[in-house]
């Protein structure tokens, strides 16, 4: 197994700590003039996802984790796994369950294309793209013609997630969505 | 670190007029004070034998020569200047430490290196306090052994602790695993970088004094207190080691004696051990005036006028981009 040593440290460099895969964020480099040199290290623990701040003499090294970064399609759930399948044209398929899915989970649509973590070729995280497209299912009668007004409503769309619209949405409606903070961007079509 | 490459400078145009100026202000000085301003080779036949210092290695090849290493520091070849005759001499130069880089370090970076014949420690610091408040603006430096820096700020005491305690004490920083090689001179390193330094300096510039004679490098040692003390000093300002000073070593069999100790611990350690400078050694027997010098890191001292953390502010090409 590959391994790096301290001065091989750089952000986003994906490592082995107490038997769980990390990610480098931050690496300071300290030393006193003519003493030992250490190494401050910032990583996110991928299976906890907490960040841990880590001491290092410089020159220890850490083991490589198997972690790669792939664009897959999501296909569907059977209630226990959802099902991925690799973009790349080898069709080769992988199954989250629900810890790996988490949060991600009031995204997912049919056949729109996901990042998947994989560690040790098992799917360990799912992250949606930035924005989504999805239909509304639900949600007070839209008040045509009052797109000038403020005020929202909320809006139960077809993955179950739940957004805040504004008060001109109605049923069958295809919003976008921004992933990261759950908020409504604009219509996509109306109905 | 990108490997990209960028052709644009990582200093501002004003970070660089203030390092321009900041020479010449360094330059009046010594003119000032009669210090001569000498040149001595950044490429030099041998490098240090430090545990903890990393020359680089230049292959270099003249004239049935071969090898060289890039100098840590103009000190040796400063030295032989002293012996020679020279009086005292200053001088600004590249100096280049291989593996080390972070916001505060860059691989090659300008030094200030100055040494005064007759000065000690006590009237070097105050020429130093001088130089930096003089240009910074800053109030003068005031004293702080070593021993009570690392008892207030680590609750350790570092001359009259066991090696068992002085580990304990790191446990905070450091596993039980990556302790157990760990000397008592690495532990103290780790205590002094981060539960002492970021304190240091912080109302006003503080001079650490007193050091253990295991980390008396080039510097002669004394006994205060019952301790064996190195006369070395370093220069603290807002958290920021800037300068390290002695009170030379005149004595060349102590000398000799502790760079053989420095191979030994490079032994253990299991680094390749460096050959000894006996040009340098041959100069300290030949008669090095009594005389105190100061290495300053002027990058740094740039950072400091310049109100920055990062050392990339300051240089103009920092090694991702040179």
């Amino acid at each position: 197994m590959a391994s790096y040593s301290t001065n091989e440290f750089r952000s986003g460099l994906k490592v082995l700590l107490d038997g769980d895969p990390c990610i480098i964020l931050d690496n300071e480099f300290v030393k006193p003039g003519k003493g030992q040199a250490f190494n401050r290290v910032k990583l996110r623990n991928l299976m906890s996802n907490r960040v841990w701040e880590r001491t290092f003499k410089s020159g220890e090294s850490l083991e490589a984790a198997d972690v790669l970064e792939q664009d897959m399609e999501y296909l569907y759930t059977d209630g226990e796994f959802w099902h991925f399948m690799l973009t790349d044209g080898s069709f080769e398929q992988h199954a989250a369950d629900a810890k790996a899915v988490g949060d991600t989970v009031k995204w997912l649509k049919e056949q729109d294309v996901y990042t998947v973590t994989l560690y040790n070729g098992a799917p360990l995280s799912v992250a949606p793209p930035n924005f989504v497209e999805l239909e509304v299912v639900d949600t007070d009668p839209g008040m045509k013609g009052d797109t000038a007004q403020g005020g929202s409503k909320p809006a139960t769309l077809s993955t179950g997630a739940v957004v805040n619209v504004p008060l001109f949405i109605s049923i069958g409606e295809v919003l976008k969505v921004d992933t990261r903070s759950g908020e409504y961007v604009s219509r996509v079509k109306s109905s | 670190m990108t490997n990209q490459p960028v052709w644009q400078p990582s200093a501002s145009q004003a970070a660089l007029e203030s390092r321009a100026q900041q020479l010449s202000f360094v330059r009046g000085f010594f003119a000032q004070r009669q210090v001569m301003e000498v040149e001595t080779p950044v490429l030099g036949r041998h490098g240090v034998t430090d545990l903890n210092l990393d020359g680089v290695y230049a292959d270099v090849s003249a004239a049935g020569i071969s090898g060289g290493w890039l100098q840590t520091s103009p000190e040796y070849h400063m030295k032989r200047l002293l012996a020679a005759g020279s009086g005292s001499i200053f001088q600004i130069s590249k100096v280049f430490r291989d593996g080390e880089r972070g916001s505060r370090h860059n691989p090659e970076f300008s030094m200030l290196e100055w040494y005064r014949v007759g000065f000690d420690d006590a009237a070097l610091m105050s020429e130093v306090s001088d130089l930096v408040c003089g240009w910074l603006g800053c109030a003068r430096p005031r004293i702080v052994a070593y021993r009570d820096a690392l008892i207030t700020c680590a609750h350790i005491d570092p001359f009259e602790s066991s090696d068992r305690e002085l580990r304990r004490s790191c446990e905070q920083w450091l596993e039980p695993e990556q302790l157990a090689g760990m000397g008592r001179d690495a532990c103290l390193d780790l205590l002094m970088s981060f539960a002492v330094e970021p304190h240091l300096g912080r109302d006003v510039p503080e001079f650490i004094v007193g050091y253990p004679a295991s980390q008396a490098a080039l510097a002669r040692v004394s006994t205060q207190d019952g301790h064996r003390v190195a006369h070395r000093f370093e220069l603290y300002i807002d958290g920021l080691e800037l300068c390290n000073g002695y009170w030379e070593l005149v004595d060349a069999s102590e000398q000799r004696h502790r760079f053989e100790h420095d191979n030994q611990l490079r032994r253990l350690a299991g680094k390749p051990e460096r050959a000894i400078d006996e040009a340098f050694l041959q100069s300290v027997e030949a008669g090095l005036p009594e005389c105190a010098g100061v290495a300053l890191g002027l990058d740094r001292l740039l950072m400091l006028k310049l109100g920055t953390r990062d050392i990339s502010d300051v240089l103009a090409f920092p090694f991702e981009r040179a």
